[in-house]
């Protein structure tokens, strides 16, 4: 286990620590103390190493994340896990805006609830919210499934494209061409292995969520519609 | 970006450490803006007395004996603390308005920054290290107090357009955001009375919330009515003498971040700068909601 004191090491000095990780590496668990809510904790690693936070992070955290295992033992800032690439980032409070922002790939799973913006633009990663999530998430998201326990705010999955939005509580609104879909085989199939891999599989059953997705009518350019511009 | 502090103290035995506690949450969020800062801390009221807190580009010239010539031309005695470019005088109540008057005429050159019975508001160009030791920020006591540090979009760097403005009796307003209708604002509350010292929009904030107090309304009613009325992005922190409140525009894209125990209510802009308040730990740390008022009273 290599331990890293924020508070006395600094922030350059655990990045550089965990960028020089490359391939395979013996050093494959790591611990972050007195992380104080600092900026771009354990950003861009490229490893498969697991890191352990002990407290709450600022913007940022394991942004880029590619191979890595990320638990964040607290809540996280704005855009935790941002263009994740690959990898898996636990968070056991909750998240703030814009968390897995443009998220290629990988796992996020946030055990507690995730403010507004929650997956805007997703690419391909799956995201997991034990709890709910606030307005505008999944706004222009493209693939990826977002999976959430609770509820979701105002103007859920406004222009989207081709993600999967899965809610089991209520929804406040849904965005501009944003529509509920049926559930089908497939879509259970996909809910039972991310719920078991979201930890969430003791709470929720696929059975209970609701799927939403794209009307795809914003697809293209509507000549209709040429007056209004 | 602008960085805001907050602090409502709920435990009596922690003012004396407001000043202190204040100023290490501001410094922490110094890379928010540095273009400016200013801190308001409510000290308490002493009976039958009022306090003005004034600021001046040249204070050797402007406060050499402002507090005699102010009991000459009120008629009662008036103590004068001076820090650096601001002084703290202390007026009977009775004789608050006769010494602003008093005081635009005395000293055309110098500036208001707050008046009421508690509030007391100290701001400059520089860092919120450099601000917070000239007017020793970290020696005062109090109630509650809000802190700013400014990224500057809406206006110029300057004393007069730091946070946090005050438009009225013990209030006084930091903003993160900048506002988009604020000239058209401006000149609605100018038709109703108001009086305006910079082109700021953050200023149109405090006085569309000063107006709305002034119209009898609560401090609950006036935050919600800049929901409706101020477009544009915000979270606003305000004080009165007795409370504190915090309201955030509907996108909310402005972060914030809160922590209450049994001793006090905090803001932070991040989590940071709330890392160091005594019990943060086993604190309940949330993000206010979107278009939610929230506030606190004594």
């Amino acid at each position: 286990m290599q331990s890293f004191d924020l508070g006395k090491e600094g922030l350059r000095a655990l990045n550089s620590s965990l960028h020089a990780l490359k391939g395979q590496t013996n050093m494959t668990a790591w611990e972050i103390t007195n992380p104080k809510g600092a900026h771009a904790i354990a950003a861009g690693v490229d490893a498969p190493v697991d890191i352990t936070v002990r407290g709450s992070t600022g913007y940022y955290c394991a942004g880029m994340n590619k191979q890595a295992t990320i638990r964040i033992k607290g809540s996280a800032g704005p855009g935790v896990a941002e263009n994740m690439m690959s990898g898996t980032v636990i968070i056991d409070g909750n998240a703030s805006q814009y968390a897995g922002a443009t998220g290629r790939g990988g796992l996020l799973v946030i055990k507690g609830n995730a403010s507004s913006r929650c997956g805007v633009s997703m690419k391909g990663i799956d995201i997991v919210v034990h709890g709910s999530i606030g307005h505008m998430s999944a706004f222009m998201a493209q693939s990826g499934n977002l999976v959430v326990l609770g509820d979701a705010g105002d103007a859920l999955g406004d222009s989207l494209y081709e993600a999967r939005l899965f809610v089991r509580g209520s929804v406040k609104s849904l965005g501009a061409d944003c529509i509920e879909k049926e559930m089908r085989d497939e879509h259970y199939a996909i809910l039972e292995e991310l719920l078991r891999k979201g930890e969430a599989d003791g709470k929720a059953k696929p059975e209970e969520f609701r799927r939403y997705g794209s009307a795809r009518k914003l697809y293209n350019f509507n000549i209709d519609n040429a007056a209004a511009y | 970006m602008c960085g805001i502090v907050g602090l409502f103290l709920k435990d009596p035995k922690l003012e004396p450490k407001l000043g202190a506690m204040l100023t290490d949450m501001l410094i922490t969020m110094t890379d928010r803006g540095p273009d400016s800062a200013g801190i308001a801390i409510y000290s308490g009221a002493k009976d039958g007395l009022g306090k003005i807190t004034v600021q001046s580009a040249n204070p050797e010239k402007d406060f050499k004996d402002l507090d005699g010539d102010l009991h000459n031309a009120i008629g009662q005695p008036v103590a004068m603390l001076v820090k650096s470019t601001h002084a703290v005088l202390e007026v009977p109540v009775g004789q608050m308005e006769a010494a602003r008057s008093a005081l635009s005429h005395l000293r055309p050159s110098v500036k208001v920054m707050s008046a009421g019975d508690s509030i007391e508001i100290f701001k400059e160009v520089g860092l919120p290290k450099d601000v917070a030791a000239r007017f020793d920020v970290a020696k005062m006591k109090g109630t509650h107090g809000i802190g700013h540090t400014r990224m500057a979009t809406e206006s110029a760097v300057t004393t007069m357009g730091a946070h946090p403005f005050s438009t009225g009796s013990d209030q006084c307003l930091v903003h993160n955001g900048s506002l988009s209708n604020h000239n058209g604002v401006r000149r609605e509350l100018k038709r109703l009375g108001m009086t305006f010292e910079t082109e700021n929009d953050t200023e149109v904030g405090a006085a569309f919330i000063s107006h709305k107090l002034q119209e009898g309304e609560t401090l609950g009613n006036a935050l919600e009515a800049t929901l409706t009325d101020l477009d544009g992005f915000f979270t606003f922190v305000v004080g009165t003498k007795n409370g504190f409140g915090v309201v955030r525009d509907p996108i909310a894209c402005k972060p914030a971040v809160m922590a209450e125990t049994d001793q006090y209510v905090a803001f932070g802009s991040e989590y940071r700068a709330l890392v160091n308040l005594p019990g943060i730990e086993d604190a309940r740390v949330w993000e206010p909601e979107p278009a939610t008022v929230y506030f606190w009273e004594h």
